[in-house]
C-alpha cells in the first residue's frame, strides 16, 4: 500500500515537472512547483517515517513498465524507506527554501521542470528493484542534475562544469552497467531478487567491487573521482546544490550499499581494506581542498567529499566486521554510516542554504569580500553557525554522535582476525582523527571570514537579511542538527531494521530502554554517551557562569575603537583573509599534497611597483591522473578521425579485412 | 540518600576543579620564579587578577557582535563540564557515564572552536593570526590526543576514564612500551593544548611567537576573566587526566567512606603540585620554539601514539 502511494507521489512529481515546462516564467510557476514538491516530499518523509517505524515488512510491486516481459519491479524494504527518508526530507526542505529563494532566479524555467525531475528520479532509484530500473532512474538522475547544474550556462566555468559532470556521470553509468551484467551473469536475470539468490564466484567478486566503487563512488564524490563535486555544485542554484550534496551523493552511497551489502553475497573480508583505505584517503584529502578554497560553495562541496569519506569508513568497517562473522560490531559501524548519511544531509544542505542565502544577500560567492554579515544576517549567521559546529563535530551536535559510533565501531577492530586489517584500522582511525580537527579548523575559517570582522566590500556591507521561507528551513534544519545529536538512541533504534537487514537480523541493543536515554552501543562499562545531559551541563555551567559574574561583577560596558596593541588601523583589508587563515595549516600539509610554493615578488629600493605574494597550488589527481587521460584520449581520437575520410574502396577493404580477422578468430578458438 | 551523596561528590568535584585552578597557575609561576631565582608573586596572585579583571568596566571594541560577548561563557561551560568529567579524587562519579574521554577531547574542541571565532570576530588582523594559529596546531594535536585515548582504551577495554583508572590501578597492567609512549604523546598534547612554553608563551606579547594571547587580545574585565580562567581550567584537566591515567593511586571509588574521600583529596593535591613543579621545571628548562616547528613537535606525539597503538597488537599474546 505504501509502496503505491509512493509511486503516486513520484508520478505527481514527474507531472508537476512536465507542468512547470508549460508554466515557464511566469511567478506563479514557482509557487506551484515549489509548493508541489515540498508537499510531495512531504508526503513522502512522512510514508517512509511510517515504513520504518511501523517496521513494516517490505513490499513489492512489478509494474508492466520498461523491458517488454520483464517489467520494471519496486521495492520498499527497511533499507530503501531510509533512504527515503533522506532523500525527501532533504528533497522538502530544498522545495521551501526554492520557494523564497527561486525569486532571484533569472530563468526559472530552466529550474523549475528539472527541479521535480530531479527529485522524482532520486525517489526512483531508491526504490528499483531491478537492474534495467535502477539505471534508468539513475540515468535520469544524473540527467537532471546535469540539466539544473547548467541552468545559468553563460556564467564563468559553467560549461566546464557541465562537461567534467557529464563526462563523470556517464562513465559512472557505464561502470554500474557492466556491474549489473557481472550480477546478472549468464542466467541474465536483472529483477535484484534473482540477482541475490544467485550467488557470486571471488574472482567476480573483485570485479564487482571494483566496478561499484568507479560507478557509485563516482557519483559519491569518493577520491579520486571527485573531481565533478567542486566543478558541479557551485555552479548550480543554491537549493539544488543542497540536493546534490546533501541528497544526490546518498542516493549514490545507497546504490554503494545495495550492491555490496545486499546483491553480491558474501564479501571477502579484503574488500574492507580497498573501501577503508578510500574512506581514510577520500576524507582527509576532501577537507584539506576544503581549506585552500576560497568559494564557500567549493568549500562545501569537497567538505561533501570529506563526509562521503567519514561514511565510506564506517561502511569499509562494517564489510571488516561482517565478513568474520561479528554481527554486533557490523551493526555498529553500519548505524555509524547511516546515522552519517542522515547527518550529514540535515548540515549540509543547511549549509548550502546558508552560502544561497549570503549569495542572495551580497551577490559574492567568495569569502575574501565578505565579512561583517554577522551584523547584517543575524538569523542566518546564528543557524549557519549551527551547521558549522555540527559539521564539525562538537558535541553535543549531531555531527558528533555519529564519530563518536564510528570511533567506537574502530576500537572494536582488534577483534578481528586478519593481521592486516587489526593495523589498518587504527591508521584509518587516525586519518579520522585528522579530518575531524581539520574540518574544525576549515569551518572557523568558513564562518569566521564569511560572518565575522569587518566587511570587506560594498556589498557585504549593504547585505539584508533574506526572505521567511529561506529563513523558516534554515532554522528548522538547525533545530534538527540539535535535536538528532542530543537524543542519538532513538536514531540508533529508528535504524535498528535497516541495520538487521544488513547484518542479517543481529542489531544494536535498544537504545531507547538505557536510563537517561544514553547512548550504549555494546556495554554500558565499555562506553556511553548522553548527549541531552552534555547540553544540559553545558547549558547550566554556561548560564550559572554568567549569573555568578553579572550579580557578582561590574556591568559597565563601553564602545570603544579596537585595540589591536594600539594600532589605529581603520582599513577591512588589513584583516585576516581566507588565504591568510589557511596559510599556516597550507604549511604543515600543502607542502605535500599541493606542492604548495609561495613567492615573494620585491620590488627594488626606489622602485614604484607593487610587491606580489603568490602561492601556486597543484591540484595533483587532476595533473597526473585526468588530465594525461584527457590528452590521450584526445591523442586517439585524432588519429581515429582519419577513417572517416576513407574513400569506399578503402572502407570496403577495411570491412574485408575486418570479416577475415573475425573468421579467423573463431576458426581458431578451441 | 546514596543518590544525594553522589551528587554532592560530584558538586564537590565540580567546584573543587574551578577553585583550585587559579591556585595551581600561581603555583607553577612560583616555582618557575624560584627557579629563575626570583622572588615571585604569591601563588594566590591569579585570585586577585580575576577579582581586579572581575571588577573593571569592560571595553567592547565598536564591531563585536553577541558572538564575541557570549563565546567567553562557552568556552568556559564546555571547558568546565569535559573537568567536571575527569575523575580527580574520586573515580565513579555519579554523571561520569554520560561521557567517555572521547567527548572530553571533543568537548575541548567545542571550547577552541568558538573562541578561535571570536578571535575573528573584531576585525583586526592580530585575532585572525592567533586564531589560525591556534587551529593549525589544533589538527595535530587533536588526532595525538584521540590516538592516546585509542592506545589507552584498547588496553582497557573501554573508553570511560573511571573504568581505565580502576584497570590502571589493577595489576594486570604491566610495564608497556606502548603505555610509555602515550605518556609523552599525552604530555606533549598537553603542553600544546595548554599553550605552555615550547608551543606558546601567554606571558608574553610578541607578535610573532604568540598564539593563544593573540586570539584574545580584544577581551577585557569580566570576559578576559572567564576565559583566564577556562585557561586555568584546562590546565587543572589535562592534570587530572594524566594523573587519573598514569598514576590513579589513593582515588576514592564509589561508595567509600569519608576517610577514603579525604585520602582522595590529599592525593589529588600532592599529584596537582607535583604535576606544577614538573611543568614549572620543564619550561624553565626549555627555549619557545619558532610556530613552525611546532607541528613537527606535535607531529612527533601523533606518530609516537600511533606507534603505541600498533606496538599495542604485537605486544599482546593472541
Amino acid at each position: 500500500m505504501a509502496l503505491l502511494a509512493a509511486l503516486v507521489l513520484i508520478a505527481s512529481l514527474l507531472l508537476t515537472g512536465l507542468g512547470a515546462v508549460g508554466l515557464g516564467g511566469r511567478p506563479a510557476g514557482r509557487i506551484i512547483v515549489y509548493g508541489a514538491a515540498a508537499s510531495a516530499c512531504s508526503a513522502m518523509v512522512v510514508l517512509a517515517a511510517i515504513t520504518l517505524f511501523g517496521r513494516a515488512p517490505a513490499q513489492d510491486l512489478v509494474l508492466p513498465l520498461g523491458i517488454p516481459w520483464i517489467g520494471a519491479h519496486l521495492r520498499l524494504d527497511p533499507l530503501a524507506a531510509f533512504f527515503l527518508l533522506v532523500v525527501n526530507l532533504g528533497g522538502a526542505a530544498a522545495s521551501v527554501y526554492g520557494l523564497g529563494y527561486g525569486r532571484h532566479d533569472s530563468e526559472p524555467q530552466r529550474v523549475l521542470p528539472l527541479f521535480a525531475v530531479f527529485l522524482a528520479a532520486m525517489n526512483m532509484v531508491v526504490l528499483a528493484d531491478d537492474a534495467y530500473s535502477f539505471l534508468a532512474s539513475w540515468e535520469f538522475m544524473s540527467l537532471a542534475s546535469w540539466g539544473l547544474v547548467m541552468a545559468h550556462h553563460r556564467t564563468d566555468g559553467t560549461a566546464q562544469a557541465g562537461c567534467v559532470y557529464l563526462v563523470m556521470a556517464g562513465f559512472g553509468t557505464l561502470a554500474l552497467l557492466l556491474c549489473f551484467g557481472l550480477l546478472a551473469g549468464v542466467s541474465g536475470a536483472y529483477a535484484f531478487a534473482d540477482i541475490r539468490a544467485a550467488g557470486l564466484s571471488p574472482s567476480i567478486g573483485a570485479l564487482v567491487l571494483a566496478l561499484t566503487l568507479l560507478g557509485a563512488g563516482s557519483k559519491a564524490g569518493i577520491v579520486p573521482l571527485h573531481v565533478w563535486l567542486p566543478l558541479a555544485h557551485p555552479a548550480a542554484p543554491s537549493h539544488v546544490s543542497a540536493l546534490m550534496s546533501g541528497v544526490m551523493t546518498k542516493v549514490a552511497i545507497y546504490g554503494i550499499i545495495r550492491i555490496l551489502f545486499d546483491l553480491a553475497g558474501e564479501p571477502a573480508w579484503w574488500w574492507s581494506v580497498v573501501v577503508l583505505v578510500l574512506g581514510g584517503v577520500t576524507a582527509v584529502l576532501g577537507v584539506l581542498y576544503a581549506l585552500m578554497q576560497h568559494d564557500i560553495k567549493r568549500l562545501l562541496a569537497y567538505h561533501t567529499v570529506e563526509n562521503i569519506g567519514i561514511i565510506v569508513i564506517g561502511l569499509g568497517l562494517a564489510l571488516a566486521f561482517r565478513a568474520n562473522g561479528m554481527m554486533v560490531p557490523a551493526a555498529l559501524a553500519f548505524s555509524a554510516a547511516l546515522f552519517h548519511v542522515l547527518n550529514h544531509m540535515l548540515f549540509k544542505s543547511l549549509l548550502f542554504f546558508g552560502a544561497g542565502a549570503v549569495l542572495t544577500a551580497t551577490g559574492e560567492r567568495d569569502m575574501e569580500h565578505l565579512g561583517g554579515l554577522i551584523h547584517r544576517m543575524p538569523v542566518t549567521a546564528a543557524t549557519f553557525l549551527l551547521g558549522c559546529a555540527a559539521i564539525s563535530a562538537l558535541p553535543p551536535l549531531n555531527g558528533f554522535a555519529s564519530e563518536w559510533l564510528t570511533f567506537q565501531a574502530i576500537l572494536v577492530s582488534p577483534a578481528v582476525p586478519q593481521w592486516g586489517l587489526k593495523f589498518l584500522i587504527p591508521g584509518v582511525g587516525a586519518g579520522l582523527a585528522l579530518s575531524a580537527a581539520l574540518a574544525a579548523a576549515c569551518f572557523v575559517k568558513a564562518f569566521g571570514i564569511t560572518f565575522l570582522g569587518r566587511p570587506r566590500t560594498a556589498a557585504a556591507a549593504q547585505a539584508r537579511e533574506v526572505d521567511r521561507f529561506s529563513l523558516a528551513v534554515m532554522s528548522a534544519f538547525a533545530l534538527a542538527c540539535i535535536l538528532t545529536g542530543i537524543v542519538p538512541g532513538l536514531i540508533v533504534d529508528a535504524l535498528a531494521p535497516v541495520v538487521s537487514q544488513l547484518t542479517r537480523g543481529t542489531s544494536l541493543p535498544v537504545q531507547s530502554a538505557m536510563p537517561w536515554l544514553t547512548l550504549i552501543p555494546i556495554a554500558a562499562e565499555r562506553s556511553s554517551y548522553n548527549g541531552i545531559l552534555v547540553l544540559v551541563f553545558m547549558a547550566l555551567s554556561g548560564t550559572l557562569a554568567a549569573f555568578a559574574i553579572h550579580r557578582l561583577a561590574s556591568r559597565a560596558v563601553r564602545r570603544a575603537p579596537a585595540w589591536d596593541c594600539g594600532f589605529p588601523e581603520a582599513s577591512p583589508t588589513t584583516q585576516y583573509t581566507a588565504g591568510s587563515f589557511a596559510q599556516p595549516i597550507r604549511r604543515v600539509f600543502g607542502s605535500l599534497v599541493f606542492v604548495a610554493r609561495e613567492s615573494v615578488e620585491m620590488p627594488p629600493p626606489g622602485s614604484l611597483k607593487p610587491a606580489r605574494f603568490t602561492v601556486s597550488l597543484r591540484d595533483l589527481i587532476w595533473e597526473c591522473g585526468y588530465a594525461p587521460l584527457a590528452a590521450g584520449i584526445t591523442y586517439a581520437a585524432d588519429r581515429v578521425n582519419h577513417l572517416q575520410f576513407l574513400t569506399i574502396r578503402r572502407y570496403l577493404g577495411l570491412v574485408f579485412a575486418l570479416l577475415v580477422a573475425l573468421l579467423l578468430g573463431i576458426a581458431i578458438w578451441p | 540518600m546514596a543518590m544525594i551523596a553522589a551528587l554532592a561528590i560530584q558538586l564537590a568535584q565540580m567546584t573543587l576543579v574551578v577553585a583550585i585552578a587559579p591556585l595551581l597557575l600561581g603555583w607553577v609561576r612560583t616555582i618557575k620564579a624560584r627557579v629563575l631565582r626570583r622572588r615571585g608573586p604569591s601563588p594566590l596572585q591569579p585570585y586577585r587578577d580575576l577579582l581586579r579583571l572581575i571588577r573593571k568596566e569592560a571595553v567592547l571594541a565598536e564591531n563585536a557582535s553577541w558572538l564575541f560577548r557570549v563565546v567567553p561563557y562557552v568556552t568556559f561551560a564546555a571547558i568546565w563540564v569535559a573537568a567536571a568529567l575527569v575523575p580527580t579524587f574520586a573515580s565513579g562519579l555519579l554523571f561520569s557515564w554520560s561521557a567517555d574521554m572521547i567527548v572530553i577531547a571533543a568537548l575541548l574542541g567545542t571550547g577552541r572552536f568558538f573562541l578561535a571565532l571570536a578571535g575573528m570576530d573584531i576585525g583586526t588582523s592580530f585575532g585572525g593570526l592567533g586564531s589560525s594559529r591556534e587551529m593549525m596546531i589544533a589538527s595535530v594535536a587533536e588526532p595525538a590526543m584521540i590516538m592516546v585515548v585509542f592506545t589507552v582504551s584498547l588496553l582497557a577495554q573501554t573508553t570511560q576514564l573511571s573504568s581505565i583508572a580502576a584497570f590502571m590501578a589493577g595489576a594486570n597492567v604491566g610495564v608497556r612500551v606502548s603505555l610509555a609512549l602515550v605518556l609523552v604523546a599525552l604530555l606533549v598534547v598537553a603542553l600544546a593544548e595548554n599553550a605552555r612554553i615550547p608551543v606558546d608563551n601567554p606571558a608574553t606579547h610578541l607578535e610573532l611567537t604568540m598564539v593563544h594571547e593573540a586570539m584574545v587580545l580584544e577581551y577585557s574585565a569580566r570576559h578576559l576573566a572567564m576565559i583566564e580562567l577556562a585557561a586555568a581550567l584546562k590546565l587543572v584537566l589535562y592534570l587530572s587526566l594524566i594523573a587519573c591515567v598514569f598514576v590513579p593511586w589513593g582515588m576514592a571509588a564509589a561508595g567509600d567512606g569519608i576517610v577514603a574521600y579525604l585520602g582522595g583529596l590529599v592525593a589529588y593535591a600532592i599529584k596537582l603540585a607535583v604535576g606544577g613543579v614538573l611543568l614549572a621545571l620543564f619550561e624553565t628548562s626549555i627555549a619557545k620554539m619558532r610556530v613552525f616547528r611546532v607541528p613537527e613537535f606535535l607531529g612527533v606525539a601523533l606518530m609516537l601514539s600511533l606507534l603505541a597503538v600498533l606496538l599495542l597488537f604485537v605486544s599482546r599474546s593472541p
